[in-house]
């Protein structure tokens, strides 16, 4: 199946993949920045920003800057998380949504936009602020539900999240009843998720809240490979697995939940990113949490990219552009491993 | 270096172990025998501080397992279990280099680890497999492997949970006695064993047990027809000689009835 390599540690391969991510990134911010509905030579972008001025350093920076950055901020999130979570669940056909971020963000999102539409809680920042809460106290939640006095149960903790995934399903369905036409689109296309509405004024907030997800999660590459040989294997190797799991769920919440604050339902990103980059290179999260990131930001940034030019000068949802992409995909890794496994 | 005083450990209503006291020195490989259901399994993982005893209390170097953050732990003893599973595609040289984990907190790894690692995998006679995805690898492939990573481990303390499981005699003998010679040089180890002969053949101390203990010695003194027969409830008959290794065998009744 696996052609044996010349040596085990395969640091080479390793390095070699992040490199060429770490180079495909700023490329892809290029692209993403310059092309649209007022094309920028992607090569003049250096020079544009030098000058500091003009329409097309006006379009750059109000418009094109925030919208391809938090692209690729959300893209980098979600891909983090979704690898810290595969690694937590050893199974890598986890999403980070199982862990109910994604399913209470659309809760708070309903909630605000249908039942509360009057509150305005910080102005602009109502819708985004029920999501975040409505994804940390789902999250939260499914926590509670998982604890036992043998530890938190991984498995009950996913259980928990297909209940909590149905339950909401109803209550979502609840709110549609009750929305009027302008409520049900707003709420239709932030499940559908973009990155349209991403200005200066939300990536501000969402970058502490980013930054303070990668610095409990990057952490944790050692201890989650020492995981994927078992949870008693790893508290031999000197793996505290409780406080393990408390920070990898606590980091991916916060995480999630920001990405999806800011872009609304963006799927599969977190699913596929990390796959990709252990066909590219390998299994250790060392250099797999990095890679997720650098690859989840440019996969996104591309998507939004398709989103705003394929059907120009509509724009397409990039939920809808991530999901008819990493559906087949998702299908793909499902078949592979009913071949590995069931050697079928 | 390992000490149990008292241990018990209750699971509901019913006691799983209870009484086992053991003294571990340096240089010492012990087996522990005993029937399934025996709760000898559960008697090392209370040894390996995975589970806290109900009663009595076990410890390492002196020092209560309770004392032990979970690295320090690590650094003085590793466990093979029995239970073998790896969820992604990590090859051998990367699952025996998680035996460094320990000894690499706060600081990046350097070429002292990768060095001990392939020495460790040489040990084991798991170097050509160092290259190879772990999922890949036959029963007795994997158990080389895995050895490794005990050893790049270097702890004081082996524990080993049926190790020889799955393996062919030759795997068997060959492991047993890289572990013999680990003893020798000083370290402790602990060995849940099912094969009566074997554990007489390289262990110094063997614990008979069937949730109480029934007897502990030297094999010579455990290895008993008439303890062999209290603790697994069917005839035993001792084999060999003067000369050759002594060996017991189990024997179907009526067989030991004709002899």
């Amino acid at each position: 199946m696996t052609q044996p390599l010349p040596s085990g540690a395969r640091t080479g391969r390793y390095r070699l993949a992040l490199l060429a991510l770490a180079l495909l990134l700023p490329l892809c911010l290029l692209l993403g920045a310059g092309l649209g509905a007022y094309p920028i030579p992607p090569l003049e972008i250096p020079g544009i920003l030098l000058r500091g001025e003009g329409v097309e350093y006006q379009v750059l920076t109000a418009l094109r800057f925030p919208r391809v950055l938090g692209a690729a901020a959300v893209g980098a999130l979600l891909a983090l998380a979704g690898a810290v979570l595969q690694g937590l669940f050893r199974n890598p056909l986890v999403d980070p949504g199982l862990i109910g971020v994604t399913s209470g963000a659309a809760l708070g999102a309903a909630v605000s936009l249908v039942l509360l539409p009057g509150v305005a809680l910080l102005a602009a920042y109502t819708l985004h602020l029920f999501a975040f809460l409505g994804g940390l106290l789902a999250t939260w939640l499914l926590w509670r539900v998982a604890r036992t006095p043998l530890g938190t149960q991984v498995t009950v903790l996913l259980l928990a999240g297909i209940a909590l995934n149905a339950l909401v399903g109803a209550l979502l369905g609840v709110a549609v009843f009750l929305a009027d036409d302008q409520q049900l689109r707003s709420l239709t296309f932030w499940t559908l998720g973009g990155f349209s509405e991403v200005t200066w004024g939300f990536l501000f907030p969402a970058l502490p809240l980013g930054l303070l997800s990668s610095l409990l999660l990057l952490p944790l590459a050692r201890p989650l490979n020492a995981l994927a040989l078992g949870e008693r294997e790893a508290f031999h190797l000197g793996v505290d697995p409780e406080r393990l799991k408390r920070r990898a769920i606590l980091g991916s919440a916060l995480g999630v939940g920001t990405a999806v604050a800011l872009a609304g339902g963006v799927g599969f990103i977190g699913l596929v990113a990390p796959h990709l980059f252990r066909l590219l290179a390998g299994p250790d999260h060392r250099f797999l949490l990095p890679g997720a990131a650098l690859l989840g930001a440019s996969l996104a940034v591309v998507a939004d990219l398709l989103a705003r030019t394929l059907v120009a000068p509509a724009e397409m949802p990039v939920g809808v552009l991530t999901a008819l992409i990493g559906g087949p995909f998702f299908l793909y890794l499902v078949l592979r491993y009913k071949r590995e496994v069931y050697r079928a | 270096m390992l000490e149990a005083r008292g241990l018990g450990y209750r699971l509901g209503e019913r006691w799983l172990l209870r009484g086992v006291d053991l003294r571990v020195a340096p240089g010492e490989f012990w087996a522990i025998l005993g029937p399934n259901g025996s709760g000898k399994t559960t008697l090392l993982r209370l040894l390996a501080g995975d589970l806290r005893p109900t009663e009595g209390e076990v410890a390492l170097l002196g020092v209560p397992l309770s004392a032990y953050s979970p690295e320090g732990l690590a650094r003085r003893r590793a466990v093979l279990s029995q239970f073998r599973e790896l969820t992604f595609p990590f090859t051998a040289y990367e699952v025996a280099f998680l035996g460094r984990l320990p000894h690499l907190q706060g600081r990046r790894e350097g070429p002292e680890d990768h060095g001990k690692v392939r020495e460790a995998l040489e040990r084991a006679r798991a170097l050509p497999l160092q290259g190879r995805v772990f999922l890949t690898l036959s029963g007795g492939e994997a158990m080389r492997v895995e050895t490794a990573r005990l050893l790049a481990q270097q702890p004081e303390l082996f524990l080993l949970d049926e190790p020889t499981n799955h393996l062919d005699p030759r795997y068997t003998l060959e492991l047993l006695a890289l572990f013999r010679a680990l003893a020798t040089s000083g370290k402790g180890v602990v060995a849940v064993l099912h094969d009566l002969n074997l554990a007489a053949l390289y262990a110094d101390r063997l614990l008979l047990k069937e949730g109480r203990p029934l007897a502990l010695g030297t094999p010579e003194e455990v290895l008993r027809p008439e303890l062999l027969e209290e603790a697994y409830q069917v005839p035993f008959r001792v084999l060999g000689g003067p000369k050759g290794p002594r060996l017991v065998l189990a024997l179907p009744a009526e067989v030991v009835g004709d002899g």
